[in-house]
């Protein structure tokens, strides 16, 4: 649903007259993005980035969040970066989009960013805005998709198509608090900084390196009410014993496939919070919320017109046609098909009356033939009391071919040393039997302390 | 543990788990006889690999079909060696 104002406004007019207290904090520093309507965190230069193409490379969060609002309805484009983008393809996003200016913070250390003609330097601390500011432009939102493979692309936003799930209340929250486990820099991340922004609510970012419970503990003291991050961030917060300070009155997953065990996990975890999960691609934008609890989505959401999203299934695989979407590559390169859909490239299958997520269709482990997607062993071994969270990969077999086996992470509880471990394994094996044919149960189960979150927030799948 | 008890030992836990009784495991036992299909198998070299630290079959460059219990158990004892 598209709301408002918010396509006649820049991003910092809608700030400012949401009237809220509109804290941004990180673990350093703190900074009030309303006061951004007066003042700037760009400084004098900000004139100068008008008309451009303008890479965000700031190191910390908090600074790129007040950079973004500035620039909103300034630049051209706003290149967004993650933190972790490659040297490699920063070069080539750099002629790809041929950027020719940056705004960087004092931890901004990228040799090919620092080259760039013009360097603007963002600050927490802001000065009194000197000069008015020159006509407002349709700026244009240039983020990097969050495939766990491959060279990344660059989708093309603008303020409309970023804000069009989003419901801004008509009086502004000031007491509702956002959190986020994602870096704001990337789709899921941008989605809840611009929930707070335009609703008038605080914000808690990490910092780079911040360990889950030192975050924890600050989302507690801030009060956090609104707490957003994949499954994989949920499962290792709640591996933290400071996950109990917090009492968020709204939980949301997205980015990854919401399996029945981590809803129920949250769920034992906050029994008094709404636990909602999105479907959202950096691409087709924000689809739909579930909030009832249940994995997958009801199947009635195929075929309707929803919020301006439409949804069809073709050969297995999700289709989506929003006004949330991106218009297209940078370089021009369409991403949607000549009926305006996109292919998210996410498996879908009808049970019952409601459809489940198997998982990524490049993704797929052929077993002597017969097609796996990792996600839906995953999914059942998840299911059982001792497991906290799982990987299943492809091991090369001189029989079939390929093979799965399976990485598991226990819970603290759970007893999976000694001769306990061999018992255990069996048990989880057992499950997978029960729940799974033949070829899908993992030829092994390998207990590990703890398995790699990519810093998009999923699991870090190689392919073996 | 023996190789040949390791590859035993294996072979009857993976009879039990997929619902299977193998026959009695003597060393003329003919393979393709012995009740465990090309799934089985493969589970079985995967779980050989994890407890005897090779994978014979993988790592020999020319193609190897044993036919007998006592030759796959060959194969296993040549690759330790």
């Amino acid at each position: 649903m598209s709301m408002g104002g918010v396509e006649a406004l820049s991003l910092r007019a809608a700030a400012a007259k949401t009237g809220a207290p509109g804290f941004i904090w990180d673990r350093a520093a703190a900074a009030r993005f309303t006061d951004l309507s007066r003042a700037t965190s760009l400084g004098a230069r900000l004139p100068q980035l008008s008309g451009r193409t303008v890479l965000l490379a700031t190191a910390s969060q908090l600074t790129a969040a007040l950079a973004l609002i500035e620039l909103d309805g300034v630049a051209r484009r706003i290149v967004i970066l993650p933190p972790d983008v490659e040297p490699d393809h920063l070069d080539a996003v750099i002629a790809a989009v041929e950027a020719d200016a940056a705004v960087i913070d004092d931890g901004t250390t990228a040799a090919p960013v620092l080259a760039l003609p013009l360097r603007v330097a963002c600050t927490v601390a802001i000065a009194p805005m000197q000069e008015s500011l020159p006509a407002r432009l349709a700026t244009e939102w240039l983020l990097m998709t969050s495939g766990t493979t491959g060279k990344p692309k660059l989708a093309v936003h603008d303020l409309a198509a970023l804000t069009a799930s989003i419901i801004v209340p008509s009086a502004a929250d000031g007491a509702a608090v956002w959190g986020t486990f994602y870096d704001i820099r990337r789709y899921g991340g941008l989605q809840i900084f611009l929930r707070a922004v335009l609703g008038g609510a605080s914000l808690v970012l990490s910092k780079a390196g911040e360990p889950v419970a030192d975050h924890l503990a600050r989302l507690a003291q801030h009060g956090v009410t609104h707490l957003s991050g994949t499954p994989s961030q949920w499962r290792r917060a709640l591996m933290s014993p400071a996950i109990r300070d917090i009492a968020p009155r709204y939980v949301r997953l997205s980015g990854e496939i919401a399996d029945q065990a981590i809803l129920d996990a949250l769920r034992a975890m906050f029994p008094h919070t709404t636990v909602g999960h999105a479907y959202a691609s950096t691409e087709a934008g924000v689809a739909f919320d579930v909030n009832d609890g249940l994995a997958g989505f009801p199947a009635a959401y195929v075929g309707a017109l929803r919020n301006g999203v439409e949804m069809k299934v073709v050969d297995g695989s999700l289709r989506i046609r929003s006004p949330g979407a991106a218009s297209r590559y940078a370089g021009g390169a369409r991403l949607a098909d000549a009926d305006g859909f996109v292919d998210t490239g996410d498996t879908v299958e009808l049970r019952g009356e409601r459809y489940y997520f198997a998982g990524r269709n490049g993704g797929i482990i052929n077993i002597g033939g017969l097609k796996v997607h990792p996600e839906e062993i995953e999914a059942v071994i998840n299911r059982h009391p001792s497991v906290r969270m799982s990987l299943v990969r492809r091991k090369q077999s001189p029989v079939t071919g390929s093979i799965v086996v399976a990485d598991v992470v226990l819970k603290p509880d759970a007893k999976g040393e000694g001769a306990l471990q061999t018992a255990l394994q069996d048990d989880i094996l057992k499950l997978c039997r029960e729940k799974l044919p033949r070829h899908k149960v993992p030829a092994a189960i390998t207990f590990v302390p703890a398995l790699n979150v990519a810093a998009t927030g999923k699991l870090l799948r190689r392919q073996g | 543990m023996s190789v040949k008890l390791t590859i035993i030992e294996q072979m009857e836990r993976i009879a039990r788990e997929h619902g299977k009784i193998l026959p009695p495991l003597k060393e003329d036992l003919v393979l393709a006889d012995c009740g465990l299909d090309s799934l089985g198998f493969a589970v079985l070299v995967a779980r050989l690999e994890d407890s005897l630290g090779i994978d014979p079959f993988t790592a020999a460059e020319d193609a190897m079909f044993p036919v007998t219990l006592g030759e796959f158990v060959k194969v296993y004892e040549h690759g330790r060696r």
